[in-house]
């Protein structure tokens, strides 16, 4: 198209907020030619049968994405927002359906980093099953955001009988996760580079909706899952003890890291149960299908390395602890504001 | 992961539990009569906790934190001198995480860099040196903090500076030393220790006869130990084997790391860079004479205290500790971190009062950290 | 400040400011050597060190690293045989 981004700047500029023709061209040129959405109007139209079937339920799920920096290995700010969202749905016992993103573009944000987060969403979208059917796109002031922000919301269905909460966590509940933990966390904290450490890792990012169908549909008993993001493993598994009103205890041994993960938590001084994740998520199974739950994980290509981590207890109900591989017990805590490496 | 998983093995642990406990019965140590005995080094306090030792062990041995954490022991008047630096304009502020949420009077570093100042964490002073040389234009000021682990790292990055002729560059200096404090700990008349587990970090750097004198003068055996858990627990037997045969001698069970002369090369440059304050206020502790280190005037261009004009180099402000807080008790083995009446109440690692709650190897952030705001239950 | 953890020097990265890089369990830093330098650079590369804050403090002498694991490791064997005596003596005391 003619005009079309005379990103001969290659640069995205206030005007290209001001809701004009250089708006419209950075739309046509960078998102709409990639993501296609259904519509042109300011909102799309969807339907899916299995919304219809009496018992079936919405999911909607929204949120925001400002990881520093923008890419790393192993993904970009793109990649992860369409699998965040993903997975909040699928966590939840959903069939993630449909995307949107927004876009928060700080002005001197280059076109080509806007191409390649693009291209990034869609990919992941194909492999996940969603299409991204809407989406906004502002610019701001130099200063005002980090590059680029970028937000998801996404709704998806809830089949029949189909109920995933943390408060049906019982004692004696297996507790599963689909892979190497803190993977993540520990590439983003060498991606920083103030550091000035450097290894092979790769975020774990990965949509797993396929993974929890999987799962499902061999042990239908799962009581919940939750993806173990900000805060990872022990976040996620404080929460799901607070909200069950059961104990969890994992063993340490069972735990599974690279290691370069166990690496760098040695050289930095930190928990790698406090590392995020952007691909593992930790699922609460009944005993009887534990077994079950864990090969249809194995069988995926993002659960490859699954592993029992623990179990839920009926003794110190809400708290979380740790069998340690030296043989003692430790209480596994909320993470209490950012964790930082210490040098002590 | 080499040098570190072997000293980990649960087996070897076992056995050194068992022997432990055989000792500690001959010598009629028992839960209400203890041996005890100091673990004077903050890593070692955050390695018993993280590894449950104080829980696996004959309760007739009973661990006394003792003021090994630099941050700890840091007064508040020293964080708001931190922040005050770092809010100097053109101010790029380096420090190591730890510092980072210590509370001074009104803030701390973490709340200063969200107010706007430049405060950025470093892992090594090398990447502050390195900062230095990539903004010409800024002045870039490192945080000098910790024991003698850490004194030669930042005399070295001093030296290079000065070699260098970079103009740019500052170290606000709280270097402080171990031996000091033991022997001020040593001379107090309520204290009650029968011996120590000596640092092992410090000791690679200045050597294991700098505590000659807790054996010689105060006869109390002191071994310097690694950070493993069996190394922990090597150590404590090495203790207790002082204790039943009624020695008391300097021993050295990290030998594999440190050299009993310590380190040449760290001495000559914490020599060539540092003199010795007359004295130094610690946190808890008081004014202790001769305890820490300040830059010697042939590289004052690298001093922050002479370049911003501020700290000791223009006289001290008296400090208090804020209402409640006990980290003096607990640092001196006085109380446990749970009989603190702030403990959990308003003082926790979210709302910090004291460093010992804000740094990772304080007793009150260890206790919490793996053993819960409510506390583990025994058994 | 005591964080020191065991790492392999692997290359020398710049002989004139004594940097090498170092590898813990797959990650690399570049650290200062000065401390462990007795001789040219290049005779460190495989030598293990401490190291904390970004520079190689001592060297870790494997030597002494098994002689430390070896006292241990006889101490469990004769705690072994300790235990298993009081175990034996325990047992014949039941029995009269």
């Amino acid at each position: 198209m003619e005009g079309a981004l005379a990103l001969k700047d290659r640069i995205v500029t206030l005007a290209h907020g001001g809701g004009g023709r250089a708006m419209r061209d950075l739309i046509e040129t960078v998102f709409t030619p990639v993501f296609e959405p259904p519509d042109m109007e300011d909102q799309a139209r969807l339907m899916d049968g299995a919304l219809q079937e009496p018992g079936a339920r919405l999911a909607f799920t929204t949120d925001s994405f400002v990881v520093t920096p923008l890419e790393f290995p192993g993904g970009d700010i793109g990649m992860i927002a369409v699998c965040g969202t993903v997975n909040d749905l699928a966590v939840g016992g959903a069939r993630p359906l449909w995307l949107s993103a927004a876009f928060i573009i700080e002005e001197g944000c280059e076109v080509d980093l806007l191409h390649r987060v693009v291209a990034s969403m869609q990919r992941e979208a194909d492999a996940a099953g969603v299409r991204i059917v809407t989406g906004d796109t502002k610019v701001v002031g130099r200063g005002a955001a980090d590059r680029l922000f970028v937000t998801t919301a996404g709704v998806g269905v809830i089949p029949p009988g189909r109920d995933l909460s943390a408060a049906r966590v019982r004692p004696g509940d297996v507790a599963i996760v689909n892979g190497f933990l803190g993977d993540h966390g520990a590439t983003i904290l060498a991606a920083r580079g103030d550091l000035a450490l450097s290894t092979d890792l790769k975020s774990d990012c990965a949509a797993l909706g396929h993974l929890m169908e999987a799962v499902l549909a061999v042990a239908p008993g799962t009581a919940c899952a939750r993806d173990a993001t900000r805060g990872g493993l022990a976040s996620a598994l404080n929460e799901i003890a607070a909200a069950a009103g059961v104990g969890v205890v994992v063993t340490e041994e069972a735990l599974p890291l690279r290691d370069e993960v166990r690496g760098m938590c040695e050289i930095l001084g930190l928990d790698p149960l406090y590392l995020a994740n952007e691909g593992t998520l930790v699922a609460f199974v009944p005993e009887a299908q534990a077994d079950a739950a864990l090969a249809a994980m194995r069988s995926r290509p993002e659960g490859r390395n699954a592993a029992i981590v623990g179990r839920a207890v009926s003794a110190h109900p809400g708290q979380v602890r740790m069998a340690t591989s030296f043989g003692g017990m430790r209480v596994v805590d909320m993470l209490v504001g950012e964790q930082l490496p210490r040098i002590c | 992961m080499k040098f570190a998983s072997e000293f980990r093995d649960p087996t070897l642990a076992k056995a050194l539990l068992a022997r432990i406990a055989g000792v500690a019965d001959q010598i009629g140590a028992t839960r209400e009569k203890p041996i005890h005995i100091m673990e004077i080094c903050g890593g070692h306090t955050h390695s018993i906790f993280r590894y449950g030792l104080d829980k696996l062990i004959h309760p007739g041995v009973e661990f006394i934190h003792g003021p090994g954490c630099p941050v700890c022991v840091l007064p508040m008047s020293r964080v708001d001198e931190c922040v005050e630096i770092a809010m100097r304009p053109g101010v790029i502020f380096t420090t190591f995480g730890d510092a980072m949420r210590v509370p001074g009077h009104k803030m701390s570093l973490m709340q200063a860099k969200a107010q706007g100042a430049d405060i950025r964490m470093v892992y090594s002073p090398l990447d502050a040196l390195e900062l230095a040389r990539r903004n010409p234009d800024r002045e870039v000021v490192f945080f000098g903090l910790g024991f003698e682990t850490t004194t030669p790292s930042t005399a070295l990055s001093i030296q290079a500076a000065a070699r260098e002729g970079l103009t740019n560059f500052g170290v606000f200096c709280n270097h402080i030393t171990v031996p000091e404090p033991i022997k001020a700990l040593l001379d107090d008349p309520h204290m009650v220790l029968d011996g120590f587990i000596g640092p092992g970090h410090v000791s690679m750097v200045i050597g294991t006869h700098p505590y000659d004198f807790i054996a010689q003068n105060y006869g109390k055996p002191i071994v310097v130990a690694g950070f493993e858990p069996t190394d922990l627990l090597q150590s404590v037997l090495m203790v207790l084997m002082q204790i039943a045969e009624g020695r008391a001698a300097v021993e050295n069970q990290y030998a594999r790391v440190v050299p009993e002369n310590g380190n040449p090369v760290s001495l000559a440059a914490i020599a060539d860079v540092y003199e010795r304050r007359p004295s130094f206020e610690w946190r808890g502790l008081g004014e202790i004479d001769a305890s820490g280190l300040r830059i010697r005037p042939k590289y004052r261009a690298f001093d922050a205290e002479e370049k911003f004009g501020i700290g000791y180099a223009v006289g001290r402000k008296a400090y208090e500790e804020p209402e409640g807080c006990a980290c003096g008790a607990v640092m001196t083995g006085r109380i446990k971190p749970t009989a603190c009446p702030q403990f959990g109440k308003g003082c926790t690692p979210d709302m910090p009062l004291g460093a010992l709650m804000v740094s990772s190897e304080g007793a009150c952030a260890a206790y919490w950290q793996y053993g819960g705001s409510r506390g583990m239950a025994a058994g | 400040m005591c964080l020191g953890i065991p790492g392999r020097i692997v290359a020398i990265t710049d002989e004139a400011r004594q940097m090498a890089l170092a590898e813990i369990s797959g990650v690399r830093r570049e650290v200062n050597v000065a401390c462990i330098a007795d001789g040219p650079l290049e005779d460190l590369v495989g030598e293990w060190a401490l190291i904390h804050v970004g520079f190689a403090m001592s060297r870790i002498d494997p030597d002494e690293a098994e002689r430390t694991l070896q006292a241990l490791r006889d101490l469990g064997e004769a705690q072994e045989a300790l235990d298993a005596m009081a175990e034996g003596q325990k047992a014949l005391e039941a029995a009269r």
